[in-house]
């Protein structure tokens, strides 16, 4: 079964399953003072120190979580509510309009319902910002910005942005830069210390770790307002008794994973090049979302637009033949939904609708991209004789 | 098309070649999320075929027809009919057909209101949406044959022609709502409920030996489109409302009403006339007359039609019968079955009967059976009164 969905979630490296399971039998409350509580503990505190050393923070700005979705609500509903509760003239929220749901949803809540004054900073046909937009953006009433949030990588068309740049266009005006960089770890070099970013999300099961479990990495002085109140745990941000082997294994597969990345980088990039120039092959006027060029896009992704298509369709007949891939945008009820992504950067939306997302990972072989390969043009033919409904 | 069905259907390139013996076809199930589609679905798997279900967002809110914003309708609909799919263990998707649905069916239902016919939109549904846009999908995809939960049974006959019948289960037969099918259309439709007889409380006790959840949901009566079931008020948004005059066979004024949308032919309840007739009988509704803006109303056997004129004619087997014909005729879903002699002119379907029939509805179709058999079926223009 060809597995091209990796960046929906990758199998669990063998390390980690291997810690997690070894956990799985432990009883421990990190919190209690006990010895069960105390070797919990000890896990945990082990867990965030080797996530911390993987990633380049400190073990105190790592705030563990249930996940991408909960670190990215945490970091812009919680600096959003901590920044204008500072100063109340602060809710201009300036975002990309690539981000995933997770903080763009979160986007047009607050603006929906707390007051927020949302500025999308714009992006070029490859879906990146450039700095200078979010420069003018800011400059436009520097004192009355509450945050920006810019992701690493793009989860849809792997463009990666210019995060070292754009935070220092953040930092010039000391406004809070989020970036969610759940699809960038394992992939691209990400060094919390030097990328000037208040806050970085870090998903476990896109990186060979357990589902469930993520992090925030926070600067010590942001303090965000807390989504989950109770007991106190993360330095108050971020309440619940923690996932022990969850967060254990979540640690082993980020250390392993930053490890192989510039190997792991190496093999997925060829491979990922192999299979667009065999999708060219087969379809020739199929289109290479994002940047064409390796240095700005993720090497494990692989995004084309099919003209006449329906992706659905497309989804349908490879699964058919046991390829596993996506349209890589969201779907709603089950229905595929037009790429906001590559709406956003100005796409024709009936091109936005067939799309399909190969994403490749730890597990991935040459025989996946050959399978891709021999299957997509004659799907391709299929799915434009249904055309679009 | 050139499909035929029960033929080896070419395999799409590089599709997996598994062995196939007799007509395994690969089959597209149209899934509700109601208990008749996941056990139509599961018979199709069990029968050999290779089944992909798929569930049609069609919106069943008006509410919320999808406008492409986040947030859907058929929310609960679409998890049940995944939900079965996952037991049964087929690949499960689902279709955004909602664009179709409203310009094909929704927008009619409203535009014969207006005309002041009475439109039956689960027969549109059947024949522009499921045997139409869903079925042409499928074909195009490289499936063989759409799969429903419908009541009825296709035969093959000796010579390789499709007859649809009604179902074993008469309670439950469904043929009248798909009268309107073709050929092309019938030659790859898959009706597993009708074809090997149950009745619904078999198919519900199957479903629950299946371990779908869906077995105890009750069945759907009310037009998918208004969730709330008040066709007056759906009808009223979207038409407005004018007073207009209720008249009697006379032409006398009898009384006001807020639109001639609002009635049907046979119509009895509702009328709100003041006063009553001299012999105290009720008064139905006889003719609406939407340009006007009246509605006309009359004793009970003012309602007798001894004949009606049909148009848009649709006979199984292509052509029209040579002549005049001797069949039964239904006139609405789940309706009586009453004797009739038809004949064709100028394209047009004239039905007669034998004996005067009552309240019957323009916009409604008339279905012609032989026996069991389906002959054809037309669109009611026209009703002759019977004296």
């Amino acid at each position: 079964m060809p597995y091209l969905d990796h960046a929906a979630t990758t199998p669990m490296l063998p390390e980690a399953q291997e810690v997690m399971t070894a956990h799985l039998g432990l009883t421990g409350n990190a919190s209690a003072l006990h010895a069960a509580g105390r070797r919990a503990r000890r896990a945990v505190e082990e867990g965030r120190e080797e996530l911390a050393a993987a990633l380049g923070a400190r073990p105190s700005e790592v705030v563990l979580t249930s996940g991408g979705t909960e670190a990215d609500n945490l970091a812009v509903k919680g600096l959003y509510w901590s920044r204008t509760a500072a100063d109340p003239r602060r809710r201009r929220l300036l975002a990309s309009p690539v981000e995933h749901h997770a903080v763009l949803d979160v986007v047009h809540w607050l603006a929906d319902h707390q007051g927020a004054v949302v500025e999308w900073l714009p992006v070029d046909a490859l879906g990146r910002v450039r700095p200078e937009d979010l420069r003018s953006a800011i400059e436009r009433a520097p004192d009355e910005v509450a945050l920006a949030t810019v992701m690493w990588a793009n989860n849809e068309i792997g463009t990666v942005q210019r995060v070292a740049e754009l935070s220092a266009v953040a930092a010039e005006f000391d406004v809070p830069l989020h970036a969610d960089a759940v699809q960038a770890v394992g992939q691209l070099p990400v060094d919390f210390a030097a990328s000037g970013l208040t806050a970085l999300t870090v998903s476990g099961h896109k990186i060979g770790g357990p589902l469930g479990v993520g992090a925030l990495l926070l600067t010590r002085e942001a303090t965000p307002v807390p989504v989950l109140h109770g007991g106190g745990q993360e330095r108050e941000v971020r309440s619940g008794t923690l996932d022990v082997p969850a967060v254990a294994a979540f640690a082993t597969a980020a250390r392993l994973t930053v490890e192989r990345r510039s190997a792991f980088a190496r093999r997925v990039g060829a491979l990922r090049d192999e299979l667009v120039a065999r999708v060219r092959e087969a379809v020739p006027d199929a289109v290479l979302n994002g940047d064409p060029d390796p240095d700005g896009r993720l090497p494990a992704n692989a995004h084309f637009a099919f003209p006449g298509c329906e992706g659905d369709a497309l989804l349908l007949l490879l699964d058919a033949q046991g390829i596993e891939c996506s349209t890589g945008s969201a779907c709603t009820a089950g229905v595929a939904q037009p790429s906001h992504v590559l709406l956003a950067a100005g796409a024709d939306p009936e091109l936005a609708r067939g799309t399909l997302r190969f994403s490749l990972g730890h597990t991935s072989t040459a025989a996946d991209v050959t399978a891709v390969a021999e299957a997509i043009g004659p799907a391709v033919a299929r799915a434009r004789a249904a055309g679009l409904s | 098309m050139t499909e035929t069905p029960g033929a080896a259907p070419d395999a799409f390139p590089g599709a997996p070649t598994g062995p196939r013996t007799g007509p395994r076809l690969r089959v597209l199930a149209a899934m509700s999320g109601g208990v008749d589609s996941a056990v139509a679905a599961a018979r199709a798997v069990e029968a050999g075929h290779e089944v992909t279900g798929v569930h049609l967002a069609l919106s069943a809110n008006p509410q919320s027809f999808r406008t492409g914003a986040r947030g859907c309708c058929t929310v609960e609909d679409s998890r049940d009919a995944r939900r079965a799919a996952d037991v049964i263990g087929i690949p499960f998707y689902v279709w955004d057909l909602a664009e179709r649905f409203r310009a094909e069916v929704v927008d009619d239902f409203i535009d014969e209101y207006r005309a002041g016919r009475t439109p039956n939109p689960c027969l549109r549904c059947n024949e522009k949406i499921k045997f139409a846009a869903l079925l042409d999908r499928a074909l195009a995809l490289g499936f063989d044959a759409v799969c429903t939960g419908h009541y009825a049974t296709v035969r093959l006959t000796d010579d390789g022609r499709r007859e649809l019948h009604r179902s074993h289960d008469q309670a439950k037969d469904q043929s009248y709502v798909l009268g309107v099918l073709d050929d092309r259309q019938l030659a790859h439709a898959l009706f597993p409920l009708g074809d090997t007889g149950a009745t619904k409380d078999e198919i519900r006790a199957e479903a629950e030996r299946r371990g779908l959840a869906v077995a105890r949901k009750p069945d759907s009566h009310d037009i998918c489109f208004i969730a709330d079931g008040d066709t007056q008020g759906f009808l009223a948004r979207h038409l407005g409302s004018a007073e207009g005059d209720i008249l009697d066979q006379d032409g006398t004024k009898l009384g006001t009403h807020q639109g001639a949308h609002g009635f049907t032919v046979g119509q009895r309840r509702g009328l709100r006339i003041g006063h009553p007739t001299a012999d105290g009988k009720p008064r139905y509704v006889l003719d609406i007359s939407p340009v006007e803006n009246t509605v006309t109303v009359g004793p009970a056997e003012a309602l007798d039609i001894a004949a009606l004129t049909a148009i848009r004619p649709r006979w199984c087997g292509g052509t029209a019968p040579e002549g005049s014909g001797r069949y039964t005729a239904q006139l609405r879903a789940h309706g009586a079955e009453t004797p009739v002699t038809t004949e064709v002119v100028d394209g047009e379907l004239r039905v007669a009967f034998d004996a005067p029939v009552r309240g019957v509805a323009p916009g409604q179709a008339v279905v012609l059976y032989d026996g069991t058999r389906v002959v054809g079926s037309g669109t009611i223009a026209h009703t002759t009164a019977a004296r």
